[in-house]
């Protein structure tokens, strides 16, 4: 257990036992919800990578030209937008059923 | 370090879990659903900004698949009705 004087980590290390528990508590769904947006961010990388290099990079030579980098970061913009595009309609539509199931 | 959390704290974390596997599923779908998509939806080189078509395309793309998967569960309720 840390003192006062070892005030760079956490806070509540000097609590009692009810508080400590709580800390962990907090850090286990801190690092469950790390390693969902970890997974998520990935999946991301990878689909862009995917979708973006089947798009631009159609007759690989020995470096990215300019305009595939331009085509490329272009790419990846729009796949954003897409993928928030189809999160607000599912958003919607999943919202929109579990009022209809509720009538 | 070693002991456990009393079974209020099990219980809410229980909960906390099945609350984020079931965002991590929506997530998922969205995924899925934006790869298909954007197969379908958008055939050009991208550009600054998506067409009008393109961006009417993704957000019907998702709602029709949606009504294909109701659409083929019905078809398969009614099927075993009929036999």
């Amino acid at each position: 257990m840390s003192s006062i004087f070892g005030g760079s980590g956490s806070s509540s290390t000097d609590a009692a036992p009810p508080k400590d528990l709580n800390a962990r508590k907090e850090a286990v769904m801190a690092s469950v919800r790390n390693e969902l947006a970890l997974a998520n961010a990935q999946e991301l990388i990878n689909k862009t990578n995917d979708k973006c290099f089947a798009k631009c990079v159609t007759k690989p030579s020995t470096s990215l030209s300019s305009s595939e980098e331009t085509c490329l970061s272009r790419c990846f913009d729009r796949y954003m937008e897409a993928f928030n595009i189809i999160s607000h309609t599912y958003a919607a539509r999943l919202t929109k059923e579990r009022l209809e199931g509720q009538v | 370090m070693a002991d456990r959390f009393d079974d209020a704290t099990q219980k809410e974390l229980q909960a906390f879990l099945e609350r984020e596997q079931a965002q991590a599923r929506v997530q998922q779908s969205i995924h899925t659903f934006t790869s298909m998509c954007w197969d379908k939806c958008i055939t050009s080189t991208p550009s600054t900004r998506f067409s009008r078509g393109e961006e009417s395309c993704l957000a019907n793309c998702v709602e029709r698949f949606l009504d294909t998967s109701l659409f083929m569960v019905k078809r398969i309720e009614s099927q075993r009705q009929g036999a």
